[in-house]
């Protein structure tokens, strides 16, 4: 780096030639006033308010400093009578037409000392309070363009324009159109960044207020695996605030979600009492839609009351039935302390291995692939980077809905000059920053991606050198590969050869190329075949294991890594170590003293399937919703409410607690401290900032005084002692102590001493499998379980939708989110939707084998003909009523992205 | 500009229609997508309904992958362009009415008023600003044909019947060129029967400066040039906007190929790949000639088809100044940016980038032909373009340094009848006014700075005593407030602040002072610098005449 001197404010300074006169004031302790300069990561200069300006010897005109370098022998002036008059006339000027200030603006004329305009105002401009969370009053806008950089730049919604000119110009939504009726995601990242509060939340919240909040902590969002950093702020035990914090994951982003949709926690329908099944009162497998009538089957409940008759449950079932009967769901939206204790319970407690979350339903088909092929249990590298790839694949995951700040980071990497290929049969909101959007026809990725890795091999693409070092199985892989030429694959997954050999040519001559995948590959019967494609695909290439290369399935929940590396998982412990290894087994008897259990656990569906059968009888759930998240719903209803005993840990009476004999009201996030793991492998820290409401627990504690009742004498004391634990029998956690992550906020694993900074990219040296080497596993093509025929001639496939969280149990009680998308829909495309003469909004019936459901046409335009979907959030039109249970051989991972369905007209 | 809210079975947001789709499929057909080529687009669109219908702007962000507020927020900068909801909602016939200085004194505002009747359901009507025709004002523009000095006959006849084509005047065709040394100078550069060097030489031997209005040395740009980076880009700035300048109209009108020759002379000498032409779109004519003539020439084999992109403003002053015209050129907002870095060091699309002023081209070729001691011998001439009440305006070829007196009185046939001479804009609307009696000082670059004016692009337009000098400053900053690309604070606000401060009845001097100071201090550009100007020289020569 070259090195500059000048002259500062009289001072002789040395400097390098890369930083603007404005930082180096700062550094040297000379703040100069700023507003459309937002000293912030990823922000970059604007240069157009012009209260930065200063005064350059030599030059006509003064300069601003947020943007000029000086350059040798430069003589500037940062404090002369005419950039302080200057500066003065700016805000002058803006004050004139903005005479309610706030934020950075008010407090920089507070430090200016101007207290009024003597310039004529204007006339004023109506506010656009179309959006149910964020407010627009453009009279208040100083044109500083922070916001358009916020949503065009760093978040790439592409939503905000500065349209019109001169002083007519105006910060305009798409078309000039609503903020309500816009293509807005609502992250309120400009919301954010204003400085003006022009965009500003509708509930007003000024930080430069400290009335407006009581308590202030650092935390992580709860809801998905990025794991954005964020402040939370409360006021008389009310969360009132969520601001977005410089986090590795996320550089202060947040979503929607984070950002405004923390208000279930304030929800008066908190569960703030035990509760008790009534006497006599009987379980209804049809599950009424009327939460009046479901709460009116329980009767509140003391604590000691509540832990004793569910302990006594339990007890009573061990007795009679033995442990074999015994099953318990724990969360993945707990902390890393809560799915650790939960687990140790169950294996402990119950005796069994039975004890399983919700990446059965998620990522296991992924998680099967990677531990097969590459002995790993998580990504390879992290989302961001993604910003050193050349090439980024995204399979079958729709970022912009369900990780948007991740998603935020790819199209930045785009914008730098970066290739995106997207691979999925929905076109979606990563259209426009891709080079090529393959639409391929549901349930045909195998056949695609053979198709893709065939030219690869025939064309002698791949990385000779890299598939010598560290993979294995080449040969037999590459006779099995004939089978799959592009010619032969373009009638079964409709990508024409000339495309597949396109992208495969691309990818396999890509420098470093980050894979990032989502349900789409996994919730299949061939789900982790899928995995294995992809991750031939980056074995093939070398596209593992170096910067801005690796292999990234989306982890979706905020602790699914968490609670899968804790050992929520039934065959394996903690870190992965198989429940039926003689020495594993043999270390944690000995770690937790109890024999235990010796038999791998059935997973999720199994475990459902097992309750219908009356196998299992005895249940405790934390934090899931079955009910609602399992696969043909009405099967695992029903399941449900043949339970002997059925206890139920949550922060709602959600659909599953609907069938509990006893419910205890737990802490949602912001009530507890817990470590979280994301989806990049990051350890990070949450904060309690308010107090559970009621005589609501925090999770940890509640499992603690249950294990106790049935006789496991634990002495836990906070979750830094059970964290404690965890780091004495987890090689993960071993150099990642409490005091550690309080003191860095976010420790990456894996880390090799408790100073030095985890490693973000790994296998950059062969595999943690026997031989260093990553398996390339041969794959054929196995078609989708259920096809469509004529009774049945639509596919059905489910997902979500960027404002709502999986099954609603959170965001339908989040105010803003839920006035954003309140009513379940069907999506068709439009040519479909004139074939069955519909009309928008009209109410449709969607069926399959297992049951319907009723709910509002809608148009998606870019939607294949004959595909249809339907989110799973919302309990009015459960989309699990539909799906189909059959699971995939290896990872036991349900069906959920495609089932033959039909959809009908209501005549009525 | 609103749309009906969203009904539950949609999507958030505006879907692209079919109809639309199909539309812009036939318009564009398998027309590049680059972004750079939004305008472009824009303008086929915009000349096929004489509007933007919102539904079409969505399908062709769709056709070009584009979000909808990156198409909106170019579109709606740009006044030729007329966003609609819905095509049913404006006419297929737009009339413009000139409200530049030269014409406002000449009656304009009538002009308008009166057509102002019978407007609505008929044709939309619009004031607007210069177009470069101010030795015939009054001048209204129906559809893309200008009529002159308020011929209201004529304006009413096209209303009702508008031409189909551009009708173009007399000029200077490759043929005739050809057969008075037309390309002699580019052919011998090519043959390297003379070198560049000696070709820069001879520019600094004559010491042309740039006609644009900053009169930088043209020798100097070209040194510069010789230590950037390749690939590099010469841009033809053709959107003279200046009220009271038409000399870049002159010479692209009537000797198109001296300009041409004059631009691959300069691209040869500077070794740059391309050449862009943005030329205003006010000068419908003069693109005509220019596409013809470019063809011409490249049938003829003198460059490479695609070496001459053509480019077209939209009604954008501020796209005069250089930087902004680049933006404009890359399909964005006019907006100029801030320097350092300069356009010669980081330019169009990143390159190192010449830029020259139409005039200057065409005096590189006239000097390269007769020789720097012609062009100092005939005292450096230069086209000044005069306008206003004078007997005879138009264009002026003269040495540089006449003053407005000798303009007026040995050029112009003097005053027009009856009327006395009683104050003078040197250039243009950002060059000031002086009063008659301030009329000696000599009309070039360093002349007239210490009066707090400068010469510009050589717009003199003159007043009488049938002129009100107050309303003549109020037209002025309205012209900049209405131009002002919005971007930095003092401007911004500044412009429109000085309207108001200025009609009032007791002025708030200090507070007026207060504001043009930090708007020549604290503006990104040129125009805010500049926009104060007629003010601050009226207030200081003329305060009587500001009642």
């Amino acid at each position: 780096m070259t090195k500059t001197v000048f002259t500062l404010d009289g001072k002789k300074i040395e400097v390098d030639s890369a930083e603007t006169i404005w930082k180096i004031a700062s550094r040297h302790g000379n703040k100069i006033p700023h507003l459309c300069y937002r000293d912030s990561k990823d922000y970059v200069e604007n240069g157009n308010c012009r209260t930065c300006v200063v005064e350059i010897e030599g030059e006509k005109a003064l300069a601003p400093s947020c943007l000029r370098k000086p350059t040798n022998g430069m003589v500037v002036h940062t404090k002369s009578e005419r950039s302080i008059k200057a500066r003065e006339m700016v805000l002058e000027l803006l004050l004139s037409n903005n005479p309610e200030p706030r934020g950075n603006f008010k407090y920089w004329l507070g430090e200016l000392g101007i207290k009024s305009s003597r310039i004529p105002g204007e006339e004023k401009i109506e506010s656009d309070l179309t959006h149910p969370a964020m407010a627009v009053d453009l009279n208040k806008c100083i044109h500083c363009k922070l916001c358009i950089q916020a949503c065009r730049e760093i978040q790439c919604n592409d939503v905000i324009g500065m349209s019109g000119r001169g002083s007519s110009s105006l910060i305009t939504f798409d078309i000039n159109d609503d903020l309500g009726n816009s293509t807005c995601v609502g992250c309120g990242e400009c919301v954010q960044v204003c400085p003006t509060d022009a965009l500003a939340t509708v509930d007003g919240f000024d930080l430069q207020d400290d009335k407006a909040f009581d308590r202030k902590v650092e935390s992580v969002c709860p809801y998905c695996g990025v794991g954005c950093q964020v402040e939370l702020f409360a006021k008389d035990e009310k969360l009132v605030h969520v601001e977005g914090k410089n986090g590795p994951a996320n550089h202060s982003r947040l979503c929607v979600k984070g950002r405004f949709g923390l208000d279930y926690v304030n929800s008066k329908q908190r569960l703030t009492v035990p509760l008790v099944r009534k006497e006599g009162v009987k379980k209804d497998s049809i599950l009424s839609v009327d939460p009046n009538y479901i709460r009116a089957q329980f009767r509140e409940a003391s604590w000691e009351e509540a832990l004793e008759l569910a302990s006594r449950g339990f007890k009573v079932g061990i007795r009679e039935f033995g442990s074999e009967s015994f099953a318990g769901f724990g969360s993945a939206k707990g902390s890393n302390e809560e799915a650790y204790l939960f687990q140790k319970l169950i294996r402990t407690g119950f005796k069994t291995n039975n004890v399983d979350h919700c990446t059965r339903l998620c990522h296991a088909s992924s998680v099967a692939a990677l531990l097969e092929t590459i002995g790993s249990a998580a990504v390879t590298a992290p989302v961001i980077n993604c910003l050193d790839s050349d090439l980024i694949i995204v399979a079958g995951a729709n970022p912009t809905v369900n990780h948007p700040v991740a998603a935020s980071f790819m199209k930045n990497a785009v914008k730098s000059g970066a290739e995106m290929i997207v691979m999925d049969p929905r076109l979606n909101g990563l259209k426009n920053y891709s080079s090529h959007f393959l639409q391929f026809a549901p349930g045909t990725d195998v056949a695609m991606l053979n198709g893709i890795i065939n030219v690869i091999i025939e064309e002698k693409l791949y990385n000779k050198q890299y598939v010598d070092t560290f993979a294995e199985g080449f040969s037999e892989y590459s006779q099995h590969i004939l089978k799959y030429p592009p010619e032969k694959m373009e009638p079964i997954c409709k990508i024409t050869a000339t495309e597949i050999r396109a992208v495969a040519r691309k990818i396999a001559s890509a420098n470093s190329a980050m894979i990032f995948w989502g349900m789409g590959i996994a919730q299949h019967t061939h789900g982790t075949d899928n995995a294995r494609c992809l991750i031939a695909l980056a074995l093939l290439c070398g596209h593992i294991g170096k910067k801005g290369a690796g292999l990234h399935p989306l982890r979706g929940q905020n602790n699914v890594q968490g609670a899968s590396d804790a050992g929520l998982i039934p065959m394996m412990y903690p870190d992965y170590k198989l429940v039926e290894d003689f020495k594993a087994r043999e270390f944690f008897e000995e770690f937790w003293q109890v024999d235990l259990d010796k038999k791998a656990g059935l997973t999720v569906v199994e475990i459902m399937d097992a309750v219908y059968k009356n196998e299992i009888r005895f249940m405790y759930i934390m934090g899931e919703n079955p009910a609602m998240s399992d696969p043909d719903t009405a099967h695992a209803r029903k399941a449900l409410s043949k339970l002997n005993h059925l206890v139920v840990q949550d922060i709602f009476l959600t659909e599953t607690a609907a069938f509990a004999d006893v419910i205890f009201p737990a802490s949602a996030w912001p009530e507890k401290d817990g470590s979280v793991t994301n989806t990049d492998r990051r350890v990070q820290l949450g904060s309690k900032v308010i107090n559970s409401p009621g005589d609501a627990r925090p999770d940890w504690l509640i499992i603690r005084d249950l294990a106790n009742l049935l006789g496991l004498n634990w002495a836990y004391d906070s979750p830094q002692d059970i964290h404690n634990e965890m780091t004495k029998c987890m090689p993960s956690m071993e150099n990642i102590p409490w005091k550690r992550l309080e003191e860095e906020g976010s420790v990456t694993y894996p880390t090799v001493d408790k100073k030095t900074p985890g490693q973000e990219i790994i296998f950059s040296d062969g595999f943690p499998t026997k031989n260093g080497k990553g398996k390339l596993v041969p794959v054929s093509i196995t078609p989708p379980d259920e096809k469509p025929d004529k009774n049945y001639p639509l596919v059905l496939t489910t997902g979500r939708l960027l404002e709502h969280w999986h099954t609603g149990a959170m965001t339908r009680r989040a105010a803003k989110l839920n006035a954003l998308e309140p009513h379940p829909t069907i999506h068709l495309s439009p040519i479909d939707i004139q074939r069955l003469d519909l009309e928008l909004g009209e109410i449709v019936e969607v069926s399959t084998k297992r049951g319907r459901v009723k709910l509002a046409v809608r148009e998606e335009p870019f939607m294949p003909e004959g595909l249809i979907f339907l989110p799973f959030c919302y309990f009015e039109a459960a989309a699990n009523i539909l799906t189909n249970p059959a699971l995939d051989p290896v990872a036991k991972i349900p069906e959920l992205k495609y089932a033959a369905a039909q959809l009908t007209k209501i005549v009525s | 500009m609103k749309k009906d809210k969203n009904k539950i079975g949609q999507l958030k947001g505006r879907v692209v229609r079919r109809e639309d789709k199909i539309i812009i499929a036939k318009i564009l057909s398998d027309r590049p997508k680059e972004p750079e080529l939004l305008i472009e687009y824009l303008h086929l669109i915009q000349d096929r309904y004489n509007c933007l219908p919102a539904g079409l702007l969505v399908a062709l962000a769709d056709f070009m992958g584009l979000s909808l507020a990156a198409v909106y927020e170019v579109a709606s900068f740009y006044h030729h362009f007329d966003i609609v909801e819905k095509e049913a909602h404006t006419n297929s016939l737009t009339i413009r009415v000139c409200n530049g200085i030269a014409c406002e004194i000449l009656g304009s505002k009538k002009l308008y008023d009166n057509l102002r009747e019978g407007a609505k359901d008929n044709y939309n009507l619009v004031y607007a600003p210069c177009v470069g025709a101010c030795d015939r004002a009054p001048v209204s523009v129906v559809g893309k044909s200008q009529v002159f000095y308020g011929d209201i006959a004529r304006i009413k006849k096209l209303r009702d019947n508008p031409d189909k084509v551009v009708s173009l005047p007399p000029y200077q065709d490759l043929n005739s060129y050809s057969s008075q040394k037309g390309y002699i100078i580019f052919n011998q550069l090519r043959d390297q029967k003379i070198s560049k060097l000696d070709v820069t030489e001879i520019l600094k031997l004559s010491d042309l400066r740039g006609m644009g209005g900053a009169g930088f040395p043209v020798f100097k740009k070209w040194e510069f040039m010789r230590n950037q980076s390749k690939p590099r880009v010469l841009v033809v700035n053709a959107d003279e906007g200046e009220p009271g300048t038409f000399k870049d109209r002159y010479c692209l009108e009537n000797y198109p190929h001296i300009v041409l020759e004059g631009s691959l002379i300069s691209a040869w000498v500077n070794e740059v790949d391309e050449i862009y032409i943005y030329l205003r779109d006010e000068y419908p004519q003069v693109r005509q000639i220019l596409e013809n003539e470019i063809k011409e020439i490249e049938s003829a084999g003198l460059f490479a088809r695609g070496h001459i992109k053509l480019r077209r403003g939209a009604g954008a002053y501020i796209c005069g100044e250089e930087t902004a015209l680049l933006e404009s050129i890359e399909g964005k907002r006019g907006l100029p940016r801030n320097r350092p870095p300069y356009p010669a060091e980081n330019g169009l699309f990143g390159m190192p980038t010449l830029v020259h002023n139409v005039e200057t081209l065409y005096w590189i070729t006239k000097i390269l032909l007769n020789g720097a001691d012609w062009y100092k011998q005939n005292g450096s001439p230069r086209i000044y373009s005069v306008s206003g009440r004078v007997a005879s305006p138009g264009v002026v070829i003269a040495p540089s340094g006449v003053s407005a007196r000798e303009l007026i009185y040995d050029y112009c046939g003097g005053m027009s009848e009856g009327e006395e001479f009683k104050a003078y804009l040197p250039g243009g609307a950002s060059g000031g006014i002086l009063p008659s009696h301030m009329s000696d000082i000599p009309l070039e670059f360093g002349s007239l700075e210490e009066y707090g004016c400068f010469v510009g692009s050589g717009g003199v337009v003159v007043f009488s005593d049938q002129d009100n000098i107050k309303q003549i400053v109020l037209n002025l900053l309205r012209f900049f407030a209405e131009e002002s690309c919005g971007q930095c604070t003092p401007c911004r606000l500044g412009c429109d602040k000085l309207i108001n401060l200025t009609q009032q009845e007791t002025r708030d001097e200090v507070l007026i002072e207060d504001i043009i100071s930090v708007m020549r201090d604290a503006s990104i550009c040129g125009l805010g610098q500049a926009a104060p100007n007629p003010l601050s020289t009226a207030l200081r020569y003329m305060k009587s005449d500001l009642i």
